[in-house]
Protein backbone atom coordinates (compact mmCIF):
# COMPACT_ATOMS: atom_id res chain seq x y z
CA UNK A 1 0.00 0.00 0.00
CA UNK A 2 2.82 2.38 0.82
CA UNK A 3 4.26 1.82 -2.66
CA UNK A 4 0.93 2.70 -4.25
CA UNK A 5 0.59 5.92 -2.24
CA UNK A 6 4.18 6.73 -3.12
CA UNK A 7 3.46 6.27 -6.84
CA UNK A 8 0.42 8.52 -6.60
CA UNK A 9 2.22 11.34 -4.75
CA UNK A 10 5.28 11.29 -7.01
CA UNK A 11 3.17 11.60 -10.14
CA UNK A 12 0.85 14.12 -8.50
CA UNK A 13 3.90 16.29 -7.88
CA UNK A 14 4.94 15.85 -11.51
CA UNK A 15 1.52 16.88 -12.75
CA UNK A 16 1.61 19.95 -10.51
CA UNK A 17 4.97 21.16 -11.83
CA UNK A 18 4.97 20.24 -15.51
CA UNK A 19 4.57 23.45 -17.49
CA UNK A 20 4.09 23.08 -21.22
CA UNK A 21 3.82 19.50 -22.38
CA UNK A 22 5.39 16.12 -21.93
CA UNK A 23 9.00 17.11 -22.59
CA UNK A 24 8.90 19.57 -19.69
CA UNK A 25 8.22 16.60 -17.42
CA UNK A 26 11.61 15.09 -18.17
CA UNK A 27 13.77 17.00 -15.65
CA UNK A 28 11.40 16.00 -12.82
CA UNK A 29 11.29 12.37 -14.02
CA UNK A 30 15.09 12.26 -14.01
CA UNK A 31 15.21 13.63 -10.48
CA UNK A 32 12.33 11.70 -8.88
CA UNK A 33 12.25 8.41 -10.78
CA UNK A 34 15.89 7.88 -11.79
CA UNK A 35 18.08 9.65 -9.20
CA UNK A 36 16.02 9.54 -6.03
CA UNK A 37 14.04 6.31 -6.28
CA UNK A 38 15.81 4.17 -8.85
CA UNK A 39 12.48 3.03 -10.29
CA UNK A 40 13.88 3.13 -13.83
CA UNK A 41 17.19 3.88 -15.52
CA UNK A 42 17.71 6.94 -17.69
CA UNK A 43 17.74 4.71 -20.75
CA UNK A 44 14.45 3.07 -19.79
CA UNK A 45 12.85 6.49 -19.38
CA UNK A 46 14.00 7.43 -22.89
CA UNK A 47 12.57 4.15 -24.23
CA UNK A 48 9.19 4.77 -22.57
CA UNK A 49 9.21 8.26 -23.96
CA UNK A 50 9.86 7.00 -27.48
CA UNK A 51 7.01 4.49 -27.20
CA UNK A 52 4.71 7.09 -25.63
CA UNK A 53 5.42 9.37 -28.55
CA UNK A 54 4.36 6.77 -31.14
CA UNK A 55 1.24 5.46 -29.41
CA UNK A 56 -2.15 7.15 -29.04
CA UNK A 57 -2.67 9.49 -26.12
CA UNK A 58 -0.78 12.26 -24.39
CA UNK A 59 2.95 11.59 -24.00
CA UNK A 60 3.08 12.56 -20.33
CA UNK A 61 0.17 10.22 -19.55
CA UNK A 62 1.70 7.38 -21.56
CA UNK A 63 5.04 7.75 -19.78
CA UNK A 64 3.34 7.80 -16.37
CA UNK A 65 1.35 4.64 -17.17
CA UNK A 66 4.54 2.93 -18.35
CA UNK A 67 6.57 3.74 -15.24
CA UNK A 68 3.64 2.90 -12.94
CA UNK A 69 3.12 -0.45 -14.67
CA UNK A 70 6.79 -1.32 -14.40
CA UNK A 71 6.71 -0.54 -10.69
CA UNK A 72 3.40 -2.11 -9.60
CA UNK A 73 1.65 -3.78 -12.54
CA UNK A 74 -1.76 -2.75 -13.83
CA UNK A 75 -2.80 -1.02 -10.59
CA UNK A 76 0.50 0.87 -10.62
CA UNK A 77 -0.11 2.08 -14.17
CA UNK A 78 -3.57 3.33 -13.30
CA UNK A 79 -2.53 4.98 -10.02
CA UNK A 80 0.48 6.77 -11.55
CA UNK A 81 -1.73 8.16 -14.31
CA UNK A 82 -4.45 9.28 -11.91
CA UNK A 83 -1.76 10.97 -9.82
CA UNK A 84 -0.46 12.81 -12.87
CA UNK A 85 -3.85 14.18 -13.92
CA UNK A 86 -5.21 15.02 -10.45
CA UNK A 87 -3.53 18.46 -10.16
CA UNK A 88 -4.94 19.41 -13.58
CA UNK A 89 -8.41 18.38 -12.46
CA UNK A 90 -8.18 20.42 -9.27
CA UNK A 91 -6.52 23.51 -10.75
CA UNK A 92 -8.60 23.72 -13.91
CA UNK A 93 -11.84 23.11 -12.04
CA UNK A 94 -11.05 26.00 -9.68
CA UNK A 95 -10.09 28.24 -12.60
CA UNK A 96 -13.16 27.30 -14.63
CA UNK A 97 -15.38 28.10 -11.63
CA UNK A 98 -13.80 31.26 -10.31
CA UNK A 99 -11.08 32.70 -12.53
CA UNK A 100 -12.33 32.61 -16.08
CA UNK A 101 -9.79 35.24 -17.04
CA UNK A 102 -6.93 33.64 -15.17
CA UNK A 103 -4.38 34.25 -17.92
CA UNK A 104 -5.26 37.96 -18.09
CA UNK A 105 -3.89 38.64 -14.61
CA UNK A 106 -0.57 40.48 -14.85
CA UNK A 107 0.91 38.51 -11.97
CA UNK A 108 0.15 35.21 -13.76
CA UNK A 109 1.76 36.44 -16.97
CA UNK A 110 4.93 37.58 -15.16
CA UNK A 111 5.23 34.36 -13.16
CA UNK A 112 4.73 32.36 -16.31
CA UNK A 113 7.32 34.42 -18.19
CA UNK A 114 9.87 33.55 -15.51
CA UNK A 115 8.85 29.89 -15.42
CA UNK A 116 9.28 29.54 -19.19
CA UNK A 117 12.89 30.73 -19.05
CA UNK A 118 13.57 28.19 -16.28
CA UNK A 119 11.83 25.43 -18.24
CA UNK A 120 14.20 26.03 -21.16
CA UNK A 121 17.21 25.80 -18.81
CA UNK A 122 15.89 22.61 -17.19
CA UNK A 123 15.23 20.99 -20.56
CA UNK A 124 18.72 21.93 -21.80
CA UNK A 125 20.30 20.35 -18.76
CA UNK A 126 18.08 17.24 -19.08
CA UNK A 127 19.03 16.91 -22.75
CA UNK A 128 22.73 17.16 -21.87
CA UNK A 129 22.34 14.26 -19.42
CA UNK A 130 20.38 12.23 -21.98
CA UNK A 131 22.93 13.02 -24.67
CA UNK A 132 25.78 11.62 -22.58
CA UNK A 133 23.90 8.37 -22.12
CA UNK A 134 22.28 7.86 -25.48
CA UNK A 135 24.81 9.11 -28.04
CA UNK A 136 27.53 6.48 -28.12
CA UNK A 137 29.01 6.71 -31.62
CA UNK A 138 28.89 8.66 -34.88
CA UNK A 139 25.58 7.11 -35.90
CA UNK A 140 24.08 8.33 -32.64
CA UNK A 141 25.45 11.81 -33.23
CA UNK A 142 24.01 11.91 -36.75
CA UNK A 143 20.60 10.66 -35.58
CA UNK A 144 20.55 13.20 -32.76
CA UNK A 145 21.37 16.04 -35.15
CA UNK A 146 18.92 14.97 -37.84
CA UNK A 147 16.07 14.48 -35.36
CA UNK A 148 16.73 17.91 -33.87
CA UNK A 149 16.79 19.66 -37.25
CA UNK A 150 13.79 17.75 -38.59
CA UNK A 151 11.55 18.80 -35.72
CA UNK A 152 12.98 22.25 -34.99
CA UNK A 153 13.04 23.53 -38.56
CA UNK A 154 10.96 21.25 -40.77
CA UNK A 155 8.07 20.20 -38.46
CA UNK A 156 8.41 16.55 -39.47
CA UNK A 157 6.29 14.19 -37.37
CA UNK A 158 8.22 12.71 -34.41
CA UNK A 159 6.68 9.31 -35.17
CA UNK A 160 8.38 9.14 -38.58
CA UNK A 161 11.69 10.13 -37.00
CA UNK A 162 11.46 7.45 -34.31
CA UNK A 163 10.58 4.73 -36.85
CA UNK A 164 13.47 5.74 -39.14
CA UNK A 165 15.92 5.91 -36.21
CA UNK A 166 14.82 2.44 -35.10
CA UNK A 167 15.45 1.14 -38.61
CA UNK A 168 18.87 2.79 -38.70
CA UNK A 169 19.81 1.14 -35.40
CA UNK A 170 18.62 -2.26 -36.61
CA UNK A 171 20.39 -2.02 -39.97
CA UNK A 172 23.62 -0.94 -38.31
CA UNK A 173 23.69 -3.84 -35.88
CA UNK A 174 22.71 -6.32 -38.56
CA UNK A 175 25.21 -5.35 -41.23
CA UNK A 176 28.05 -3.52 -39.52
CA UNK A 177 28.44 -4.93 -36.01
CA UNK A 178 28.56 -8.65 -36.77
CA UNK A 179 32.07 -9.07 -35.43
CA UNK A 180 31.80 -6.54 -32.67
CA UNK A 181 30.92 -7.57 -29.17
CA UNK A 182 28.52 -5.04 -27.85
CA UNK B 1 -26.47 10.86 -20.67
CA UNK B 2 -24.40 13.97 -21.22
CA UNK B 3 -21.81 12.48 -18.86
CA UNK B 4 -21.54 9.33 -20.97
CA UNK B 5 -21.28 11.35 -24.13
CA UNK B 6 -18.51 13.49 -22.65
CA UNK B 7 -16.64 10.37 -21.59
CA UNK B 8 -16.81 8.77 -25.03
CA UNK B 9 -16.08 11.92 -27.02
CA UNK B 10 -12.90 12.41 -25.01
CA UNK B 11 -12.09 8.72 -25.19
CA UNK B 12 -12.08 9.14 -28.94
CA UNK B 13 -9.80 12.17 -28.67
CA UNK B 14 -7.41 10.22 -26.42
CA UNK B 15 -7.39 7.39 -28.91
CA UNK B 16 -6.68 9.46 -31.99
CA UNK B 17 -4.37 12.21 -30.81
CA UNK B 18 -0.86 10.87 -31.22
CA UNK B 19 2.30 12.62 -30.02
CA UNK B 20 1.58 15.57 -27.84
CA UNK B 21 -1.18 17.65 -26.33
CA UNK B 22 -1.39 20.05 -29.25
CA UNK B 23 -2.48 17.11 -31.41
CA UNK B 24 -5.79 17.35 -29.56
CA UNK B 25 -6.51 20.79 -31.00
CA UNK B 26 -8.22 19.72 -34.24
CA UNK B 27 -10.51 17.47 -32.19
CA UNK B 28 -11.39 20.29 -29.81
CA UNK B 29 -12.24 22.42 -32.82
CA UNK B 30 -14.56 19.63 -33.90
CA UNK B 31 -16.28 19.79 -30.51
CA UNK B 32 -16.95 23.46 -31.11
CA UNK B 33 -18.49 22.77 -34.50
CA UNK B 34 -20.33 19.55 -33.82
CA UNK B 35 -21.54 19.63 -30.22
CA UNK B 36 -21.53 23.33 -29.37
CA UNK B 37 -20.29 22.55 -25.85
CA UNK B 38 -17.96 25.52 -26.08
CA UNK B 39 -17.65 28.48 -28.44
CA UNK B 40 -14.59 29.25 -30.57
CA UNK B 41 -13.76 32.14 -28.29
CA UNK B 42 -13.98 29.96 -25.20
CA UNK B 43 -11.71 27.45 -26.93
CA UNK B 44 -9.01 30.08 -27.48
CA UNK B 45 -9.35 31.31 -23.91
CA UNK B 46 -9.15 27.73 -22.70
CA UNK B 47 -5.99 26.96 -24.69
CA UNK B 48 -4.33 30.04 -23.20
CA UNK B 49 -5.30 28.86 -19.70
CA UNK B 50 -4.17 25.28 -20.39
CA UNK B 51 -0.79 26.51 -21.53
CA UNK B 52 -0.22 28.74 -18.52
CA UNK B 53 -1.22 26.24 -15.83
CA UNK B 54 0.73 23.15 -14.80
CA UNK B 55 -0.22 19.73 -16.15
CA UNK B 56 -0.41 18.21 -19.62
CA UNK B 57 -2.21 20.60 -22.01
CA UNK B 58 -4.53 17.88 -23.34
CA UNK B 59 -5.67 16.99 -19.83
CA UNK B 60 -6.20 20.61 -18.87
CA UNK B 61 -8.29 21.11 -22.01
CA UNK B 62 -10.39 18.01 -21.30
CA UNK B 63 -11.10 19.12 -17.72
CA UNK B 64 -12.02 22.60 -18.90
CA UNK B 65 -14.42 21.55 -21.66
CA UNK B 66 -15.98 18.87 -19.46
CA UNK B 67 -16.49 21.32 -16.61
CA UNK B 68 -17.91 23.92 -18.95
CA UNK B 69 -20.40 21.43 -20.32
CA UNK B 70 -21.51 19.51 -17.24
CA UNK B 71 -19.87 20.84 -14.09
CA UNK B 72 -17.34 19.10 -11.84
CA UNK B 73 -18.33 15.56 -12.84
CA UNK B 74 -18.24 16.60 -16.47
CA UNK B 75 -14.62 17.67 -16.03
CA UNK B 76 -13.79 14.44 -14.25
CA UNK B 77 -15.44 12.21 -16.86
CA UNK B 78 -13.91 14.04 -19.82
CA UNK B 79 -10.47 13.61 -18.26
CA UNK B 80 -11.05 9.95 -17.45
CA UNK B 81 -12.22 9.42 -21.03
CA UNK B 82 -9.08 11.07 -22.34
CA UNK B 83 -6.72 8.85 -20.33
CA UNK B 84 -8.57 5.53 -20.76
CA UNK B 85 -7.06 4.61 -24.15
CA UNK B 86 -3.54 5.48 -22.92
CA UNK B 87 -3.89 3.31 -19.84
CA UNK B 88 -5.16 0.29 -21.79
CA UNK B 89 -2.78 0.57 -24.73
CA UNK B 90 0.34 1.34 -22.68
CA UNK B 91 -0.34 -1.45 -20.17
CA UNK B 92 -0.56 -3.95 -23.04
CA UNK B 93 2.62 -2.59 -24.63
CA UNK B 94 4.45 -2.41 -21.30
CA UNK B 95 3.52 -6.04 -20.64
CA UNK B 96 5.13 -7.20 -23.88
CA UNK B 97 7.94 -4.69 -23.75
CA UNK B 98 9.21 -6.13 -20.49
CA UNK B 99 9.42 -9.51 -22.25
CA UNK B 100 11.03 -8.29 -25.46
CA UNK B 101 13.23 -5.48 -24.20
CA UNK B 102 16.22 -7.86 -23.92
CA UNK B 103 15.70 -9.08 -27.47
CA UNK B 104 18.71 -8.22 -29.68
CA UNK B 105 16.54 -6.77 -32.43
CA UNK B 106 14.61 -4.52 -30.02
CA UNK B 107 17.86 -3.47 -28.37
CA UNK B 108 19.42 -2.44 -31.68
CA UNK B 109 16.29 -0.52 -32.71
CA UNK B 110 16.37 1.43 -29.45
CA UNK B 111 20.09 1.94 -29.91
CA UNK B 112 19.09 4.15 -32.84
CA UNK B 113 15.92 5.53 -31.27
CA UNK B 114 17.51 6.88 -28.06
CA UNK B 115 19.73 9.53 -29.68
CA UNK B 116 16.85 10.52 -31.97
CA UNK B 117 14.48 11.00 -29.00
CA UNK B 118 17.18 13.09 -27.33
CA UNK B 119 17.20 15.24 -30.47
CA UNK B 120 13.38 15.48 -30.41
CA UNK B 121 13.37 16.72 -26.84
CA UNK B 122 16.17 19.13 -27.65
CA UNK B 123 14.03 20.48 -30.48
CA UNK B 124 11.03 20.87 -28.17
CA UNK B 125 13.26 22.89 -25.83
CA UNK B 126 14.43 24.94 -28.79
CA UNK B 127 10.82 25.81 -29.69
CA UNK B 128 10.21 27.15 -26.17
CA UNK B 129 13.56 28.98 -26.29
CA UNK B 130 12.59 30.64 -29.56
CA UNK B 131 9.57 32.24 -27.88
CA UNK B 132 11.11 32.88 -24.47
CA UNK B 133 14.69 33.93 -25.20
CA UNK B 134 14.44 35.40 -28.70
CA UNK B 135 12.05 37.70 -30.42
CA UNK B 136 12.43 37.25 -34.17
CA UNK B 137 9.15 39.01 -34.96
CA UNK B 138 10.28 42.22 -33.35
CA UNK B 139 13.59 42.03 -35.25
CA UNK B 140 11.75 41.60 -38.55
CA UNK B 141 9.86 44.81 -37.83
CA UNK B 142 12.65 46.98 -36.46
CA UNK B 143 15.77 45.38 -38.05
CA UNK B 144 17.75 46.14 -34.91
CA UNK B 145 20.04 43.24 -34.03
CA UNK B 146 19.54 43.81 -30.30
CA UNK B 147 15.82 43.22 -30.70
CA UNK B 148 16.48 39.56 -31.51
CA UNK B 149 17.33 38.86 -27.88
CA UNK B 150 14.98 38.98 -24.93
CA UNK B 151 17.59 39.99 -22.39
CA UNK B 152 15.54 39.30 -19.25
CA UNK B 153 14.70 35.79 -20.42
CA UNK B 154 18.29 35.05 -21.43
CA UNK B 155 19.66 36.24 -18.08
CA UNK B 156 17.25 34.06 -16.11
CA UNK B 157 17.89 31.12 -18.46
CA UNK B 158 21.66 31.44 -17.94
CA UNK B 159 21.28 31.81 -14.20
CA UNK B 160 19.06 28.72 -13.84
CA UNK B 161 21.34 26.65 -16.10
CA UNK B 162 24.34 27.66 -13.99
CA UNK B 163 22.55 26.87 -10.70
CA UNK B 164 21.24 23.51 -11.99
CA UNK B 165 24.75 22.39 -12.89
CA UNK B 166 26.30 23.74 -9.72
CA UNK B 167 23.81 22.61 -7.07
CA UNK B 168 21.67 19.95 -8.72
CA UNK B 169 18.64 20.73 -6.54
CA UNK B 170 15.12 19.58 -7.31
CA UNK B 171 13.70 21.12 -10.54
CA UNK B 172 10.66 22.39 -8.63
CA UNK B 173 12.89 24.76 -6.63
CA UNK B 174 14.09 26.42 -9.82
CA UNK B 175 10.55 26.67 -11.21
CA UNK B 176 9.26 28.35 -8.06
CA UNK B 177 12.28 30.65 -7.91
CA UNK B 178 11.80 31.61 -11.55
CA UNK B 179 8.12 32.37 -10.96
CA UNK B 180 9.10 34.76 -8.15
CA UNK B 181 11.82 36.39 -10.27
CA UNK B 182 9.25 36.70 -13.06
CA UNK B 183 6.80 38.50 -10.78
CA UNK B 184 9.45 40.72 -9.17
CA UNK B 185 11.01 41.84 -12.47
CA UNK B 186 7.86 41.82 -14.62
CA UNK B 187 8.84 39.15 -17.14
Amino acid sequence: MKDIIDLFTVFFQMGAFTFGGGYAMLPIIQEEIVNKRNWASNEEVIDYYAIGQCTPGIIAVNTATFIGYKRKGIIGGIIATLGLVSPSLLIITVIARFFRHFQDYKIVQHAFGGIQAAVVALIVSAVIKMFKQSVKDNLGLVLFGLAFLAVAFFSISPIIIIILAGLAGTIKSKYFDIKENR
Amino acid sequence: MLYLKLYFVFLKIGLFSISGGLATLPFLQEIVNKYGWITSEELLNMIAISESTPGPIGINAATFVGHNTAGIFGGLLATLGMITPSIIIIIIIAHYFSKFSEDAMVQSAFYGIRPAVTGLIGAAGFQVARITLFNLDKYTNTKKVMDIFQLKGIVLFGLVLYLVNKFNKHPIIYLLGAALVGIAFKY
